[in-house]
């Protein structure tokens, strides 16, 4: 359904503003989530697609390897099957049997050719040391269990947001929790608990502690994208 | 029974789960995302974390029948088993599974074993409400009608 209604929402556009999408990547976000609980594979799927997501589900953090292509022992360039989608975030549990989602982030945040996609990591346990933990090493949320349609939504918003703005990747979990600790990895300007920098001139973020909203000016593509109309009139 | 009574009936049995905390706001969140596109999610949901749950809870208990209890791998179980029931709301089964860890994290068979069956009995009544729910509900699409929300 979120399929249909994305390729409808391009051809409309293109009509109107004769804005060719063509070439441009699907505007779908593709998630990768990773969970061993056949339980929870299946809400989080859900609520993915329901948020407009293309969604991969795997059982492990070495699948998700796998299917990223930085298994060690497994050198692929496809990737079992699915035509190679790129991976916009990655959504995994903490505790896992083999890999930890720690680890699994670890993995991707050292790899090259992945550590800019934005893990966000699911645990029953709201520990904050855990959580800390996962922040540093550059987890970009952490989501307590059980995962709501709002959680999903906050994430796939700002991902949203950060795709199609090609900014730099904010603390967002720096402004709900008033901590930031992550690496400075791009450069940025410390960010501290206090209202986030702006990240472009043309882009103004409230320091909402629950929703993003970074207004940027929207070309007539974003402007229409369902995810952006949802953070738009969603209020917490 | 005609339809509006059936109706009645599922909205009052529903009300009574939350009200007897055997299911909390999670079961509701998943009932939201069920739609006409997707008109079996909660079943479907609901039939994995039986069969997730009685086949943690037959490993339980083997593991308790064991000479030398493994009490790590029984936590990890009982952690996914409160892992599950938490996704879809089986509130009483969530917390027991909490006490049962506290008994593995200290090594206490006798608190094992008592929880063990505490969640036994509490994951049969779950599993036969909502199976009746269930049945209420198809009866009521059967009869023509929608379930109320």
């Amino acid at each position: 359904m979120a399929r249909n209604g994305g390729v409808a929402w391009m051809r409309t556009t293109e009509k109107i503003d004769g804005y060719d999408l063509s070439t441009s990547d699907t505007e779908e976000v593709h998630v990768l989530a990773v969970d061993d609980s056949l339980v929870d594979r299946k809400v989080i799927e859900r609520l993915l697609r329901i948020s407009s997501c293309k969604v991969t589900a795997v059982d492990s953090g070495r699948r998700a390897l796998q299917y990223l292509g930085l298994d060690e022992e497994i050198q692929k360039k496809e990737t079992n099957g699915f035509d190679g989608l790129k991976v916009d975030l990655i959504i995994t549990d903490y505790c896992m049997p083999g890999m930890t989602g720690y680890e699994l982030l670890k993995k991707v945040k050292e790899s090259s050719a992945f550590r800019e996609i934005p893990v966000v990591i699911m645990s029953s346990e709201n520990v904050i040391a855990r959580i800390d933990r996962c922040l540093e090493e550059g987890a970009e949320d952490f989501i307590v269990k059980p995962v709501k349609l709002s959680d999903v939504k906050r994430i796939i918003d700002y991902t949203t947001t950060e795709l199609r703005e090609g900014e730099q990747r904010e603390g967002a979990r720096a402004r709900r929790r008033g901590i930031n600790k992550r690496k400075q990895r791009e450069g940025d300007d410390d960010l501290s608990s206090s209202p986030p920098s702006t990240l472009s001139s043309s882009t103004s973020s409230s320091p909402s502690s629950s929703i993003q909203s970074a207004t940027a000016p929207l070309s007539p593509s974003t402007l229409d994208s369902p995810t952006r109309r949802l953070k738009m009139t969603s209020s917490e | 029974m005609d339809l509006i009574q059936l109706q009645r009936q599922l909205v009052d049995y529903r009300t009574s789960l939350y009200h007897e905390g055997f299911l909390d706001e999670q079961f509701t969140q998943l009932q939201s995302l069920q739609d006409e596109n997707n008109p079996d999610f909660v079943v479907e949901v609901v039939s994995l974390f039986f069969e997730d749950s009685e086949r943690l809870l037959n490993e339980l208990s083997k593991a308790l029948e064991q000479q030398i209890i493994d009490f790590k791998r029984m936590d990890a179980q009982v952690h996914q088993l409160k892992g599950s029931s938490s996704s879809i709301g089986a509130h009483r089964v969530q917390k027991l599974c909490i006490v049962f860890r506290n008994y593995c994290e200290v090594h206490n068979v006798e608190g094992c074993l008592k929880c063990l069956q505490q969640v036994k009995h509490e994951y049969g009544i779950i599993k036969t409400k909502l199976e009746s729910m269930f049945q209420l509900e198809q009866q009521i699409l059967n009869a023509g009608g929608s379930i109320p929300v």
